[in-house]
């Protein structure tokens, strides 16, 4: 078995795939535990659909590089949704699912009509699903995705009390004058950010998996912010390498894999939880 | 100077007035109470006087030297606190955020404005406990030695004994009053209008007619007569 790892190893993608990876999952379930906690656990699938639908646009705009138009429909559609969570007509859960199956709807309409690709099902499966598009980045993706993944982790560290304190009580942070609405705002972007990074690694449909099981398998073991957000961090790097290992010795979907491995890491804290629980009371 | 004068102020949100007519002030060392019925715009008036929603006429003109973020505040409990997971030094250290800026961490003098403020609400033995597997007694004083890291001189607090039992409930009035004999000026939305002229110094009534002025004058008030005279027939 380990002579087939060092097998794979020797191929750079594989390399490529597995630190990605493990950045990828680093950087959504830190942002997870605040997304949860301001019950916006959908958030992450109603953008990576709008990602869906502006890389099915990009796609039939022939663009080099999808990116360009992906990152900035994505965040401009995550900063009206956390803005609509607060006061709207429209409740934060019904324009979630608005956009991302009207999204989703219009990318494969147009995928359809204007593919010029002979294996459509197959693209759209590989999109949904990002069943190999980890392992096909090229260097230039790897080092915009490693870029990316730091600059998240850099502003979360930079962020952290003032990000706290926003999740917990919003109206008590602007009374005390801390510009909550920037904070909101930033938090959208850098989601965004990470919704597009990690559709590569487990595809559009997964994604809300990865951001929500590691915040809520920590949230089942520790009581405070710092324990949960650390916890978290490393289940989601211990199951994001472990599927990706898996998936290339049993050849199976790396994506889904990975979110087998973060279901399975759940139901574990989840039972020790109860068990540690019992012994508290 | 009085601390914070409101001259006819209207207050609401969308453009829609949902109470008019504020004239009072609050001089340093006052302890307001702010009562009326549901939905008579005494929350909105709170957040008005903080700053998180625009006046829609009026003015509120703030003296003494306060500065805008030396306000601490004890919002109404959200649904989001209830399952949050932060431990209680966590939260309370939350409340030195406006003294932060920029600075992305705490300094040694925020955690000891902290530790010190949670010795004062009784909760220092709590420090490290879970806050959503506190009772909500021991909730509000977190609440509380939050506000007091934010602030030297004034407190809002909207509906501090909501959901409170009997007991827990005057032991925070106690509490309250306590931080008022320090010289902290309290300004308290109160749904409890006995208790509210039990210990405030000054009462703003707003609903239907609008009263403001000492304790002593609202009692004798036909607003504060009829209010109290129907607070008694219905128990």
């Amino acid at each position: 078995m380990l002579e087939k790892l060092f097998f794979y190893f020797q191929y750079p993608f594989v390399r490529y795939a597995l630190i990605v990876g493990v950045l990828i999952a680093l950087c959504s379930s830190l942002f997870g535990v605040t997304l949860v906690l301001k019950r916006f656990s959908f958030i992450g699938d109603g953008l990576s659909h709008v990602a869906f639908g502006a890389m099915s646009i990009a796609a039939v705009l022939n663009l080099s590089n999808e990116m360009l138009l992906v990152l900035p429909v994505t965040t401009l559609s995550a900063v009206l949704l956390l803005r609509s969570g607060q006061n709207t007509r429209i409740k934060g859960d019904a324009a979630i699912a608005m956009i991302s199956v009207g999204a989703l709807a219009f990318g494969y309409l147009i995928m359809n009509i204007f593919s010029t690709s002979s294996n459509l099902t197959g693209d759209v499966c590989s999109t949904l699903f990002g069943s190999t598009s980890i392992l096909t980045l090229t260097f230039r993706e790897v080092i915009l995705s490693t870029v990316l993944s730091i600059a998240v982790l850099i502003l979360f560290v930079c962020f952290y009390n003032k990000i706290f304190a926003v999740t917990f009580d919003e109206s008590f942070s602007q009374a005390i004058g801390v510009r909550a609405d920037r904070y909101n705002l930033l938090i959208a972007i850098v989601i965004a950010i990470i919704i597009v990074l990690a559709m590569n690694l487990v595809g559009s449909l997964l994604i809300s998996a990865l951001v929500i099981f590691p915040a809520l398998s920590a949230m089942r073991l520790f009581g405070s912010f710092k324990a949960v957000t650390i916890c978290s961090a490393l289940l989601s790097v211990v199951c994001a390498f472990s599927g990706i290992i898996i998936s290339i010795l049993a050849g199976t979907p790396v994506g889904s894999t990975i979110v087998a491995a973060d279901v399975f890491a759940f139901f574990i804290c989840y039972l020790i939880g109860i068990f540690m629980g019992g012994f508290k009371k | 100077m009085a601390l914070l004068t409101v001259r006819d102020l209207a207050v609401g949100y969308e453009g829609r007035a949902v109470a008019e007519g504020l004239h009072f002030s609050v001089k340093s060392g006052d302890y307001l109470c702010i009562v009326g019925e549901n939905g008579s715009g005494k929350s909105t008036l709170m957040k008005t006087l903080l700053g998180i929603s625009q006046p829609i006429r009026g003015q509120i003109l703030i003296g003494d030297g306060l500065k805008k973020n030396e306000i601490g505040y004890l919002p109404q409990q959200t649904q989001v606190q209830r399952d949050f997971p932060a431990s209680v030094r966590e939260i309370v250290l939350s409340g030195c955020q406006s003294r932060c800026g920029l600075r992305p961490f705490y300094n040694k003098e925020e955690k000891r404005l902290a530790e010190e403020n949670m010795a004062r609400m009784g909760v220092a033995n709590l420090a490290d406990r879970c806050y959503r597997e506190l009772s909500g007694g021991q909730q509000q004083r977190v609440l509380l030695a939050r506000a007091l890291c934010a602030t030297r001189k004034v407190l809002l607090l909207d509906e501090p004994v909501s959901g409170l039992d009997p007991k827990v409930t005057l032991e925070m009035y106690k509490l309250i009053s306590s931080l008022n004999r320090e010289g902290i000026t309290i300004i308290m939305i109160s749904h409890d209008i006995p208790s509210a002229v039990r210990y405030a110094s000054h009462i703003l009534h707003i609903g239907d007619s609008i009263f403001f002025g000492s304790k002593d004058k609202y009692l004798e008030s036909e607003t504060g007569r009829f209010f109290l005279r129907e607070h008694e027939g219905g128990e």
